[in-house]
């Protein structure tokens, strides 16, 4: 007689296979690093050179710019004595910032009232902060921006309220740059929507052939040449008589360069829309412009805000190129500081500094543009 | 018919005399101020002055010069090839960087991901005129020629810019040249044959044997044929500076370094994306066609990035020329330094500036024109 099973044959083949331990996931730093950084030969190979790499040079920067650096430097008879920083091993002479950075900021603003540039800043960088809630966008956000402009207008100019009148050919420094940038792209901005709105127009071709026209001529030439073209051609254009000043000039062309531009970026958002929507503002019957402000232009100026931030922040570097017209901008004001001939051989501290600052500015845009595109991709991916 | 407001085709055509009509007005209304302008401070426009003696020493040129007898035209025409030189070197250049930092950001290794993040971020939030200044700054506060870094006698690194060895041209390089060029060409007819082959039998002759035996046989045939000429052109110290050698002056160099630097960082991000924007099945399913890693790579993922990254590319490619213009904040002496020089010393700003723009405008087109039609040979075609 056969065996009779005890029990079922799976039971018994599961009985068979041998215990084992559960899987663990490997934790802690050593598994990171191994994970990480020396999961192959390749890799490992690679990440020793890198930090071999960034070991020196971080140990070389540090001692140039903390260990050895010269932080100040002793009052001489005739203004400050820099043997300090001229002598064998020194590091980064910040002694020069601490003795320029006025100058820097604030160009040859007249000096004692320095703090009203001082203020403008500090006005422009709430106003950014404020305008990047998104509590805060709505409509009373532009009443805002007039009030602001006006107030730093006031501090920039003086001359009522007690506040001594400073002419616009001593302004400079970091005020210059953030108006230059900001003026600039909030007068771009509603150019290039028309723009970007001819351009996409069907049924008015003459209309459409000028926006083209104009975009793709900007686009074309680099900025110096449209600088040359404001600080040059300009008073030719202009009825004999009337000569607007520099700074103004550079401004317009800042606006024509810029919008032309973004109205590329917003006519990708124009083109991203689906057209139910345009067909659907139509049959209710919608007019053009209603149809436009109501309908179209929320939608599509939402979907491009992260590269419309992103072009921000390339205009906010271009200002800088101003410097060749000789406007006396952030950089243009380092350039003048770091001509001193008492503090000559130490541009590379002041080129650091001024790197800083437009560092500061463009990283906290890029920052925020890509946290917003992250926002839209979810709230995008929730709708659906 | 009747004339109606509510008749779109009547209120579009209203609009479009109203819009157009205002930007002639305008145009014409600064151009008659011009007119006047120019009249009353007695300019004479036109392009004469290209014919006149132009006076402008110039550091480095591709074409001979001699301020003392070569016109104005001449000097521009130097401004224009000049441009070129850095526009050319600079988005091959930046195009390799570019790549190889895009990769790395995507590495597994964590060290060389960040790391290349790092360098993107940093290169993209500063301004470049900075970053040229910068670097000129360092070429320019290199040591003395007399103290010059170097690499034995084939590498020197002064305040006048980089020197190196180079091999020294013999007479019988045009011939290997040539050689090269038919090389070339065969390459091209054979692969084109491959194919027609291949398309017809269903079996691929060899390409790459052949390609190998045509570009780097024949020359060297050639060249062997004519004894083999060679001897490396030294850089060596005389007076206050060296003389042979290959040379990079410091205003080429920095604004070489600071736009390939510059600009790579977008290309990073351009490629990055590229490579991201294919789906990870797309590889699978090659892997599981039995393709190996450098097929599926050749084949299957690099045609589909291609096709992403090509057009941002295209205006990476022309900012890069554009931003070429900077060369004037450093003393590099392209077009639009030598003509700006030109309108300071003749008065021809109208002119000067018209050139300087029809310059990058044709620059321009013509990348836009070569990457579209590359970007149409490797677009999908659809049926």
């Amino acid at each position: 007689m056969p065996p009779v099973p005890t029990s079922d044959p799976t039971a018994a083949a599961v009985r068979s296979v041998p215990r084992q331990r559960p899987a663990t996931t490997p934790l802690g730093p050593v598994a990171w690093l191994r994970a990480n950084l020396f999961n192959s030969v390749w890799s490992s190979a690679v990440s020793i050179l890198l930090i071999y790499v960034i070991v020196r040079g971080a140990v070389g920067f540090l001692g140039w710019a903390v260990v050895d650096a010269v932080w100040s430097v002793p009052a001489g008879p005739t203004g400050p004595d820099t043997a300090l920083c001229r002598q064998a091993g020194a590091g980064a002479c910040w002694a020069v910032i601490g003795e320029k950075y006025r100058l820097m900021l604030f160009g040859r603003y007249a000096y004692a009232a320095q703090w009203r540039p001082a203020i403008v800043v500090l006005l422009f960088i709430g106003l950014y902060g404020v305008s990047a809630w998104r509590r805060f966008w709505r409509w009373e956000l532009a009443l805002v921006w007039l009030g602001t402009m006006s107030v730093c207008g006031v501090l920039m100019w003086g001359g009522v309220l007690g506040l001594v009148y400073v002419p616009q050919e001593e302004w400079g420094g970091l005020p210059i740059t953030l108006m230059l940038a900001t003026f600039g792209l909030a007068l771009a901005f509603p150019l290039a929507v028309v723009v970007a709105l001819g351009r996409r127009s069907r049924n008015m071709p003459a209309v459409r052939w000028l926006c083209v026209l104009y975009v793709e001529l900007v686009r074309g030439v680099p900025f110096i040449s449209v600088l040359f073209m404001a600080s040059v051609l300009f008073p030719l254009f202009m009825p004999a008589g009337l000569n607007p000043d520099k700074l103004l000039r550079a401004q317009v062309a800042f606006i024509l360069f810029a919008g032309a531009y973004l109205a590329e970026v917003v006519r990708g958002g124009l083109q991203a829309l689906p057209r139910g929507q345009y067909e659907a503002a139509d049959a209710l019957g919608l007019s053009y412009w209603k149809k436009t402000g109501l309908i179209i232009l929320p939608q599509a100026l939402r979907l491009v805000i992260p590269p419309l931030v992103n072009t921000f922040c390339s205009f906010f570097k271009d200002t800088s190129l101003v410097l060749i017209i000789g406007i006396f901008d952030l950089l243009t004001s380092g350039k003048v500081a770091m001509a001193d001939p008492r503090w000559q051989g130490f541009a590379t501290e002041i080129y650091l500094v001024i790197a800083t600052i437009y560092f500061v500015f463009c990283f906290a845009m890029s920052k925020y543009s890509r946290g917003l595109e992250r926002e839209f991709a979810h709230a995008q991916a929730r709708a659906r | 018919m009747r004339l109606s407001w509510s008749d779109p085709l009547v209120r579009n055509l209203v609009w479009q005399v109203v819009i157009v009509g205002t930007a002639a007005a305008i145009a014409w209304y600064l151009i008659s101020n011009t007119m006047r302008n120019l009249e009353s401070r007695h300019i004479a426009t036109g392009f004469a002055f290209l014919d006149r003696v132009a006076g402008i020493p110039i550091g480095e040129s591709l074409l001979p010069y001699n301020p003392a007898v070569n016109t104005y035209g001449r000097a521009l025409l130097i401004g224009v090839l000049n441009t070129l030189r850095v526009a050319v070197v600079g988005i091959v250049l930046a195009t390799i960087l570019g790549t190889l930092v895009g990769i790395s950001r995507l590495s597994r290794n964590w060290l060389l991901s960040h790391l290349a993040a790092s360098y993107v971020e940093l290169m993209r939030d500063i301004p470049v005129l900075l970053q040229l200044l910068f670097w000129y700054l360092l070429l320019q506060n290199l040591p003395g020629t007399r103290q010059a870094l170097h690499v034995g006698n084939l590498v020197f690194l002064s305040n006048r810019g980089i020197k190196f060895v180079l091999p020294a041209w013999q007479p019988g390089y045009i011939w290997v040249l040539a050689a090269l060029l038919a090389g070339l060409v065969l390459t091209l007819a054979w692969n084109r044959v491959a194919h027609r082959r291949q398309d017809a039998t269903g079996v691929k002759p060899p390409v790459w044997p052949v390609a190998l035996a045509l570009l780097a046989g024949v020359p060297l045939t050639v060249w062997v044929g004519f004894g083999a000429p060679f001897a490396l052109d030294y850089p060596a110290l005389r007076g206050f500076n060296f003389q042979g050698g290959g040379s990079i002056s410091p205003e080429y160099g920095a604004l070489l370094g600071g736009l390939v630097f510059y600009t790579a960082a977008y290309i990073a991000e351009i490629v990055r994306a590229g490579i991201q924007a294919v789906p990870f099945g797309q590889s699978e399913a090659a892997q599981a066609l039995g393709l190996h890693r450098g097929m599926v790579l050749r084949l299957v993922t690099l045609p589909q990035a291609l096709r992403v990254i090509v057009p941002p590319l295209t205006s990476e490619f022309l900012n890069l020329t554009k931003n070429s213009s900077l060369a004037v904040a450093i003393g590099y002496q392209d077009i639009v330094s030598l003509a700006n020089t030109t309108l300071n010393q003749t008065g021809q700003a109208i002119e000067g500036i018209a050139i300087i723009m029809l310059v990058y405008l044709t620059i321009s087109l013509s990348i836009s024109a070569f990457m579209n039609w590359y970007n149409a040979h490797i677009a999908l075609a659809e049926r």
